[in-house]
């Protein structure tokens, strides 16, 4: 690159020369070597470890990964001279970076699926704790609660979302409502969840009187944390249907309402779905807010306007911190209910992937 | 079909600033009225006056008259609405809807307005208007296929055929050919040669060669620097404004000489 500019003005012979000293490039690491230095990174932190002190899985890779960064840049540097060497050591840095942000996800799978499946049968399913004392008992009362109260929760907090967007991105325009609005909206994404089950408490008392405690004001809160995250999402992807779509709807002689309903919302939906997904994800393991306003109960209880409700997050803290005996039948429940509500967030990102993939704009191509 | 167009004294608005002032012509029906001028000077802005899609924009806003057959385009019961279901518009970059097959895009402007419409009619609808904007062969095979996998001349053609098979009086062309091919935008001026038969044609662009192969009539618009308003210098049958222009300005312009 640095030669050609100026050698288009040059006679060929000495575009050849310039070519010929600058252009040919020592030796590459071969992938034999470079599977060499890391395979003795590892095994030289090994020695030192198991010299200086024990053996280790964490201080092992750390200390690997340190030696072979040292290793790769002066083996890179003295072969493939000094930008090659400072790529290698980059590209090293940044994998190790990698896989520490994946060691922690990794590990949390691994603890919840391991410990998880003790009790991952069909009673567990089944079963509520009504009766149980020790061994037994299931989580059926914890999953309904857990499915009704986000039911709930998305089927108001969805349509108040996306026509709050809606009024933002095409209504609004930069008016003084839209700005309030969208300020608000940033505030409430970064409200603290007991402070909105606080809220729905307060909100109750009003009515009800102190003390009351039903799925529906467990919705009511959670609807506090989940509108933001509704309205920001469909905000985004309403701004990113193009506004020649929108002309050229307007151009056809249709209506402003069935522009957006018919073009604007279609178009988007892809992001639309992914947003409000993950918007159900971000709820559905929230525990403070249902602790203050649902409460806890051994019972199924499946009507929302009456009474406790059991939730699987509320489930998992109760199984840990007032265990009975013997505790380890309550600490096993407590991870089955952990990964029932881990593979339900995962089926969520699974349907959003699904939501994106079927409902975005095909190309033809 | 096709309708005469007279516009007073019209001044276009974006807030408080005057983009174009104190424009007056007529625009003939059934033949081709080209705008040119440099960038800037308001020639898409006036085009979009014409079907009221000016007034989209935030703050937009103009004043005077537009009529269409005598009736006032701008007139206080008037719908912006039905003026856009009279008066089509195509515009610069191809923009099929994205979600939409091919036929559903000629079917757009039925469908999107909820009107009912049997299948055959349907059907017959698509294939006139497919017809019309000279697309009908090429696509005719892949009807179900999504609008966007078209190449960018084909996809302009059936921005055409979705504006002509509303079955407007008038259709309003931005700049249709600016991002095509020669041979696209050769398939699109014979379009228009067709079409203006049924229809009265304005079109914006900025390939005088265009504009004079086309049009019959030409107006000139101009402005007289950044911050100032647009006007129309000279309108009148596109020979005239190529050979023999009034205006010295219209003259360095169509020359080249400009700027």
């Amino acid at each position: 690159m640095t030669t050609s500019t100026p050698a288009r003005t040059e006679p060929t012979s000495s575009r050849n020369a310039q070519v010929e000293t600058s252009g040919i490039k020592p030796g590459r690491i071969s992938q034999a070597l470079h599977a060499g230095i890391l395979i003795g990174s590892v095994l030289l932190a090994l020695g030192l470890l198991y010299v200086f002190g024990t053996v280790s899985l964490f201080p092992l890779l750390m200390l690997g990964a340190a030696i072979y960064l040292v290793v790769i840049y002066v083996v890179g540097r003295a072969i493939e001279g000094r930008r090659h060497g400072l790529d290698r050591f980059v590209t090293g840095l940044v994998t190790t970076f990698f896989l520490m942000a994946l060691i922690p996800l990794l590990s949390v799978i691994w603890t919840v699926v391991s410990k998880g499946l003790a009790r991952f049968d069909a009673e567990f399913f089944t079963w509520s704790m009504r009766g149980v004392l020790g061994e037994g008992g299931g989580a059926y009362h914890a999953i309904m609660g857990t499915l009704i109260i986000t039911g709930i929760t998305t089927l108001l907090s969805v349509p108040i979302g996306i026509f709050a967007a809606i009024y933002l991105v095409e209504y609004g325009q930069k008016g003084r409502l839209a700005k309030a609005l969208t300020f608000f909206v940033d505030v409430m994404t970064g409200i603290p969840s007991i402070v909105a089950g606080l809220f729905a408490v307060a909100l109750f008392t009003l009515f009800l009187g102190p003390g009351a405690r039903m799925g529906i004001i467990g919705s009511v809160a959670l609807m506090v944390l989940m509108i933001p995250v509704v309205v920001r999402s469909t905000e985004e992807m309403l701004r990113l249907v193009p506004n020649e779509l929108r002309e050229a709807s307007y151009a056809l002689g249709v209506p402003k309402w069935l522009t957006i309903s018919k073009v604007v919302l279609p178009t988007a939906a892809a992001g639309i779905g992914t947003g409000v997904t993950l918007a159900i994800a971000r709820v559905i393991g929230e525990t403070a807010p249902l602790l203050v306003t649902v409460g806890t109960t051994t019972n199924l209880n499946v009507n929302p306007f009456d009474g406790r409700m059991q939730t699987l997050p509320v489930f998992a803290y109760y199984s840990y911190a007032t265990p009975g005996i013997p505790r380890e039948a309550f600490t096993e429940r407590m991870w089955a209910a952990v990964l029932t509500l881990m593979l339900i967030v995962m089926t969520l990102n699974i349907i959003a992937r699904l939501i994106s993939k079927f409902f975005a704009p095909k190309t033809g191509r | 079909m096709s309708k005469l167009i007279e516009v007073t004294d019209l001044d276009i608005y974006y807030g408080d600033f005057l983009a174009v002032e104190n424009v007056s012509m007529t625009i003939e029906p059934k033949a081709i009225t080209a705008l040119i001028g440099p960038s800037g000077c308001g020639k898409s802005t006036f085009l979009r006056s014409l079907n009221r899609m000016h007034e989209v924009i935030p703050g937009a806003y103009c004043k005077g008259n537009v009529t269409m057959d005598g009736q006032n385009l701008y007139g206080k019961n008037v719908d912006p609405v039905s003026v856009r279901r009279r008066i089509g518009m195509v515009f610069q970059r191809p923009n099929p809807f994205p979600t939409m097959s091919i036929k559903e895009n000629v079917l757009a402007g039925v469908k999107l307005n909820n009107t009912k419409i049997s299948k055959s009619d349907a059907n017959d609808l698509v294939e006139s208007s497919l017809r019309g904007a000279n697309l009908w062969e090429e696509v005719k095979d892949r009807l179900d296929q999504p609008g966007s996998g078209l190449s960018g001349g084909q996809q302009q053609r059936l921005c055409i055929a979705r504006t002509i098979a509303i079955q407007p009086d008038v259709v309003l062309m931005d700049e249709p050919c600016s991002a095509l091919d020669p041979i696209s935008t050769l398939a699109i001026e014979d379009l228009m040669n067709e079409l203006k038969n049924e229809y009265t044609i304005v079109i914006v662009t900025h390939n005088m060669q265009q504009a004079a192969r086309v049009s019959d009539r030409t107006g000139f618009f101009n402005i007289a620097g950044t911050g100032k308003p647009g006007k129309l210098i000279e309108f009148d049958d596109t020979e005239k404004i190529f050979s023999n222009p009034a205006n010295k300005a219209t003259e360095d312009y169509v020359s080249g000489r400009f700027g």
